[in-house]
């Protein structure tokens, strides 16, 4: 192998209902500055069916490059097409470094290409920097449960590959201007050739907030006690309109369902106001809210590592403070809400 | 009649290890070691296919001679068989070497009894990368399906499987050939309390256990630390953050205070 050969700074580009996906714009951001440092080309990779449109937005997102596979077989994600397209791409252009969105289908893509390559591949990365001279990618994440940070090197294959979570990179402002160079490419894939088939798509869309959308993310631990005990975050949760996070702990205990769940092995959220409410704070559990814009713990215990974590702190029992603040919302809000209101037909008038 | 083997594996309980501030390393005894969550609900699903259509379940791990135990739990569940491959030459694999040596073992178990579905969790606790179902998927070169939630249909005659695979805001329906290869979501089932007789069983239960030179057209360049292309560089406690302020007084007062705090973002409130 040859590293020479190998040139380049590539993101998976993931299409999601039309679009490019948030994270594949924020791997982008992302890769931008790792192209740039290295001295070399940012490039997109895109699949799927009627997506070469999709091109001008990575542009404008910073990419120089795009390689796109567009035709009908590839109209749902599938592992075997979409490994096929992309492993032919990377034995073509030879990338130095490959980024993918730590989603389902980024895992899954970048797994089984790691494997046919074969290649080194480190998920759930937080942090990615690049050596200037050598092009080793230094790729880091918490591991072990989130105990700890480590940088993973993946120093005799190329490409050097990694999953990257979504939230936690910054994508560029857009560039409405800033065009590149779009590069056609074609595999003969036979529809009767492929193992696995798409008979539907359910979309499960609920009356709830989103909790990777939502403004407001109310999120509880172990210590509201009990299963009822937390029913005090869905109601906090309810009274400010927000949607309710959970630690990993208290999905473990079944105490909610796991799509709750904030941290690394869950969601990654960045709400406008994150509540760590009886949340003791592993690391784990951080990286998956850190970059909220207001963080408020509420926590028993004085040294619980949540403190570190967050902007504003209350040192005392949830089961007490909850119900308290709770009160006072319901009090409050509709004052605050005529008020805005008020102003706005001042404002009108 | 369902030839199912789930690859499983033992892990430190990450929730309570604790690191060793000084080196930043873990210490493994401070953490009792379990079956991998996730590996669980593989190892149900698959006895609960097998009690639908039929079939023997196995179970495969790769480990040190203590991980006999992680197999006894899986015999506890409803498993039949227990294999587990052990030697130094596997120790330091990375996913991809690890793919590599539970594919050879797969191989083996094959020529006894040829294998229509291999079940994996969704990752472990604390490897934390769900990279080595898939992996064990393009080696066997079988279809991966991951983050299936709901096993549909198991049709071995006409030789297909039809799942429910987990998406981000919803699911889809995905029919593949037989064999295939499924890693599991959690939701997927509730895990049944172990019969008496399985616990028995269980206790008595001695897995095979195979060693690198059991295995067949091994290439041992690819396994362990050797085979492995990623590398720990350096590990480091996760940076501290300089710490929020607290609120004081007594609860009614603190309350007040973060009221005004978070009545400022007067945009959310309208």
């Amino acid at each position: 192998m040859n590293f020479d050969d190998y040139r380049g700074i590539w993101v998976y580009l993931e299409v999601k209902d039309g679009k490019i996906a948030p994270v594949s714009l924020e791997l982008l951001g992302a890769g931008r500055k790792l192209a740039d440092k290295r001295g070399t080309e940012l490039a997109g990779v895109l699949i799927g069916s009627n997506v070469k449109p999709l091109a001008s937005t990575a542009f404008v997102y910073g990419a120089d490059v795009v390689y796109v596979y567009d035709d009908p077989i590839f109209e749902h994600y599938r592992t075997e097409p979409y490994m096929r397209a992309l492993h032919d791409c990377c034995q073509k252009h030879k990338p130095e470094v490959l980024l993918y969105g730590a989603t389902p289908t980024g895992k899954d893509l970048a797994s089984a290409i790691a494997t046919d390559l074969p290649t080194g591949l480190t998920a759930d990365t937080t942090m990615l920097d690049i050596e200037e001279d050598t092009g080793l990618l230094l790729a880091s994440r918490p591991a072990f449960g989130g105990n700890i940070m480590a940088t993973i090197l993946c120093k005799k294959y190329r490409p050097q590959m990694a999953t990257v979570r979504p939230k936690v990179m910054k994508a560029l402002s857009p560039q409405p201007n800033r065009t590149g160079k779009i590069v056609e490419e074609h595999i003969s894939l036979r529809e009767e050739e492929m193992r696995t088939k798409v008979l539907e798509v359910v979309r499960e869309t609920t009356k709830k907030v989103r909790i990777d959308e939502a403004d407001i993310v109310v999120a509880g631990g172990k210590g509201m006690g009990s299963k009822e005990g937390f029913q005090l975050i869905h109601q906090l949760a309810d009274a400010l309109g927000g949607a309710v996070g959970a630690s990993r702990d208290v999905v473990e205990a079944g105490w909610i369902d796991h799509h709750h769940q904030v941290g690394q092995t869950g969601v990654t959220v960045t709400p406008k106001i994150y509540f760590a409410i009886g949340i003791s704070g592993a690391i784990q559990h951080v990286v998956g809210m850190q970059n909220s814009e207001l963080i408020i713990a509420i926590n028993k215990d004085p040294n619980a590592p949540i403190f570190q974590s967050c902007h504003y702190g209350i040192v005392g029992d949830a089961l007490e403070i909850v119900p308290l603040l709770i009160e006072r919302i319901k009090e409050e809000l509709p004052n605050i809400k005529t008020a805005s209101k008020l102003k706005e037909e001042i404002h009108h008038a | 009649m369902l030839h199912i083997v789930a690859c499983i594996k033992q892990v430190p309980d990450t929730k309570i290890i604790k690191m060793n501030p000084k080196t930043n390393t873990m210490d493994r005894a401070s953490a009792p070691a379990i079956l991998n969550p996730y590996d669980a609900h593989a190892v149900e699903e698959a006895v609960r296919l097998k009690k639908k259509y039929g079939g023997t379940v196995s179970v495969l791990t790769m480990g040190p001679p203590p991980a006999v135990k992680a197999i006894k739990k899986c015999i506890e569940l409803g498993a039949d068989e227990g294999y587990m491959i052990s030697d130094r030459a596997f120790a330091g694999a990375d996913t991809l070497a690890t793919s590599y040596a539970l594919t050879k073992a797969l191989e083996k178990i094959a020529k006894h009894q040829p294998i229509d579905l291999v079940i994996c969790g969704k990752m472990t606790i604390d490897g934390d990368t769900g990279q080595v179902g898939p992996g064990i998927a393009r080696r066997l070169n079988i279809p991966p399906l991951t983050g299936v939630k709901k096993v549909v249909e198991i049709n071995k005659e006409k030789g297909y499987a039809i799942v429910q695979r987990k998406l981000e805001d919803g699911y889809e329906v995905v029919k593949s050939t037989l064999p295939c290869l499924f890693t599991v979501e959690k939701e997927i089932n509730d895990i049944s309390f172990a019969p008496l007789p399985n616990m028995i069983k269980a206790a008595r239960y001695q897995p095979t256990i195979w060693t690198a030179d059991d295995l067949e057209n091994v290439d041992r360049k690819q396994l362990g630390l050797k085979g492995s292309p990623t590398i720990v560089s350096k590990v480091w406690a996760p940076p501290k953050p300089e710490g929020g302020q607290l609120l004081e007084g007594t609860a009614q007062e603190q309350v007040n205070k973060l009221l005004s705090i978070i009545f400022e973002k007067k945009e959310l409130f309208q």
